[in-house]
């Protein structure tokens, strides 16, 4: 924090014979400098941040078309939306993958995170291993995926002898396929903050246990998971955000579509935004899906947030 | 804890399911499409990436150069700028005292909760509409040019990296503020300025969601490249993999150059992504 020390701002110019600088010069360098280096941040950001994000309720509040022809309609768009089967069958999908993505995800990043904090040789080697995947781009990630689940000759039939499955078709197949994208891609980015996480704990616990006789498994669960919790909050958070604001991977699934497949079987709440929007012009309801998709995150974040405070083990 | 056989053998077997995707992409990339069909797939690279880049860069419709350059253009300019006004704006926060500091710096930090860039899009789409910047490269530079995050990290590293003797004994000699920010406090900040600079040049490569709403396929980004090629071209996949793995080389040389300050940047609790 700040240094009580520290000259305030009312004392004196310097040393005049070291810095001959006037009154007014030093005024203006400890009083408006600051806010002439904080102001670009928040000039910039007002601009394209926080002004989009507001006036996407104004939108959402009108019919508004492509043309710029609007019409005051109120809450319509929304209780239109809420019986629009389209945009359950959106949320549906959307929820079904961010669940079969990110619990297999985070169980799995723990035990690597585990696994990589023995002690061995090579450790930078298999630190970086499991970054591998987050450096590519989630574009060719989705594409490289999409031809290893094809159906003709691809990889992952023929690895499961399950010729002529169509990954696509179904629900089940293509949430598998894409939550397979996610988890391939965010593993080792999550293992990587547990395993920051776990080498901050004290050693003299695990010592301490073990003169007391506590096995292995009993120490991973009684002192390792609870000194977790805040890695996995922070964790679960920035998953949820991520997976229900899922895209690029279930459209780059559908060769570019943003439909989500021929009954959109992997439409995510995203992709119904951006069809409403870009490709049906509907500005107004568009606007209305992106703040029912912030509602959704915020809501999912709660939950997840008392949830993983609960098994991080209040005891 | 020493690793024993069983952590060794997860372990070997993670990195060889993190690495093969990629592997696969190069592979396929060296090949000709006969790969289709092959049973078992090939595993080894072959000797066609030649031919495979020349059809690729006369694949007009994809305009691959130019999205190559496009985001060239676009990753950097977004990368000096985070890095630039994230640290002015961090070193303020971090080490100068003016009225209303600890509520702005709050307000920084709520906007970082927030998945601003995809709630917003369809009034910023509509803003870029009434500049006149669809299909430019403005268009997707201007919203990057500051993040929340960026701003975060530094502050959190000014604090611990820039003692406050330093900063004083310069103000003693007669520097002004700006002065201090460049003599002083950027040079001890070096390492985060790294990680931020790595992090947002990646991230600004890899954006899709909203070029592909603002840009056109005549003057794309890279990832757009890609989008179209595999749409297009999806029966085609040595084409589609050439296009992906080029696209993929500088963020591998960035890997290559920089894992181990990526990874310490994670392990620090310093990046989101």
């Amino acid at each position: 924090m700040l240094d009580v020390r520290k000259r305030s701002a009312a004392s004196p110019a310097p040393p005049a014979e070291k810095a001959p600088r006037s009154r007014w010069s030093t005024w203006f360098d400890l009083k408006a400098v600051p806010y002439l280096l904080v102001s670009p941040y928040f000039i910039l950001f007002s601009i394209f941040g926080l002004f989009p994000l507001g006036f996407t309720v104004w939108v959402s509040l009108h019919d508004w078309e492509l043309a710029g022809d609007r019409k005051w309609i109120g809450l319509e768009n929304y209780t239109e939306l809420l019986q629009d089967g389209e945009f359950w069958n959106s949320v549906l999908n959307t929820v079904g993958m961010f669940v079969l993505a990110t619990i297999p995800q985070l169980i799995l990043a723990l035990m690597l995170a585990n696994a990589l904090n023995k002690r061995m040789r090579l450790r930078l080697l298999y630190r970086l291993g499991v970054l591998v995947p987050m450096v590519t781009s989630v574009v060719a990630v989705a594409v490289v995926f999409g031809q290893l689940f094809a159906r003709d000759y691809g990889f992952v039939n023929w690895l499961l002898r399950t010729d002529g499955l169509d990954w696509t078709a179904d629900k089940w197949s293509s949430w598998t396929a894409i939550s397979v994208m996610v988890d391939w891609r965010w593993t080792g980015y999550n293992a990587l903050i547990y395993l920051a996480a776990m080498q901050a704990i004290p050693r003299d616990l695990y010592e301490a246990a073990s003169i007391d006789g506590a096995s292995a498994r009993r120490q991973f669960w009684q002192i390792t998971i609870p000194m977790l919790k805040p890695a996995i909050v922070f964790t679960t958070i920035t998953s949820t955000i991520g997976g229900l604001s899922l895209f690029t991977e279930p459209v780059m699934f559908a060769q570019g579509d943003v439909g989500g497949g021929s009954l959109g079987q992997f439409q995510t709440v995203a992709m119904y935004m951006y069809e409403s929007a870009f490709r049906h012009f509907e500005y107004g309801y568009a606007s209305a899906v992106a703040w029912m998709l912030f509602m959704m995150i915020l809501l999912v974040c709660f939950f997840s947030f008392v949830f993983t405070r609960r098994i991080g083990g209040d005891k | 804890m020493k690793a024993n056989v069983l952590t060794r053998a997860t372990l070997v077997v993670t990195l060889i399911l993190s690495a093969f995707p990629i592997y696969w992409m190069f592979v396929v990339a060296t090949r000709s499409n006969d790969v289709v069909g092959m049973i078992p797939p090939p595993m080894l690279p072959g000797g066609n990436l030649g031919a495979n880049l020349e059809r690729l860069f006369a694949t007009e419709d994809a305009n691959f150069v130019q999205g190559m350059i496009n985001s060239a253009i676009v990753a950097t300019t977004v990368t000096l700028s985070v890095v630039i006004l994230s640290s002015l704006a961090g070193f303020a926060f971090a080490k100068l005292r003016f009225r209303g500091r600890d509520g702005l710096l709050l307000t920084v930090l709520i906007t970082m909760m927030v998945p601003l860039q995809q709630m917003g899009i369809i009034p910023l789409y509509m803003m870029m509409v009434k500049f006149g910047w669809v299909g430019e490269l403005k268009a997707v530079i201007m919203p990057f040019l500051v993040n929340a995050f960026g701003v975060f990290l530094m502050r959190q590293y000014a604090i611990q990296a820039v003692p406050d003797e330093l900063i004083e004994a310069a103000r003693v000699d007669g520097c002004s503020t700006l002065r201090i920010y460049w003599s002083v406090v950027l040079p001890a900040m070096r390492p985060a300025v790294a990680v931020l600079a790595l992090f947002t040049f990646m991230q600004t490569w890899n954006e899709f969601i909203w070029p592909m709403a603002v840009l056109t396929q005549s003057n794309p980004t890279v990832q757009l490249s890609i989008s179209a090629l595999n749409s297009a071209y999806f029966q085609d996949y040595t084409l589609v993999f050439t296009g992906t793995a080029l696209a993929t080389v500088p963020l591998i040389a960035i890997f290559v150059l920089f894992g181990r300050q990526i990874i310490g940047g994670i392990m620090e609790g310093a990046v989101k992504a």
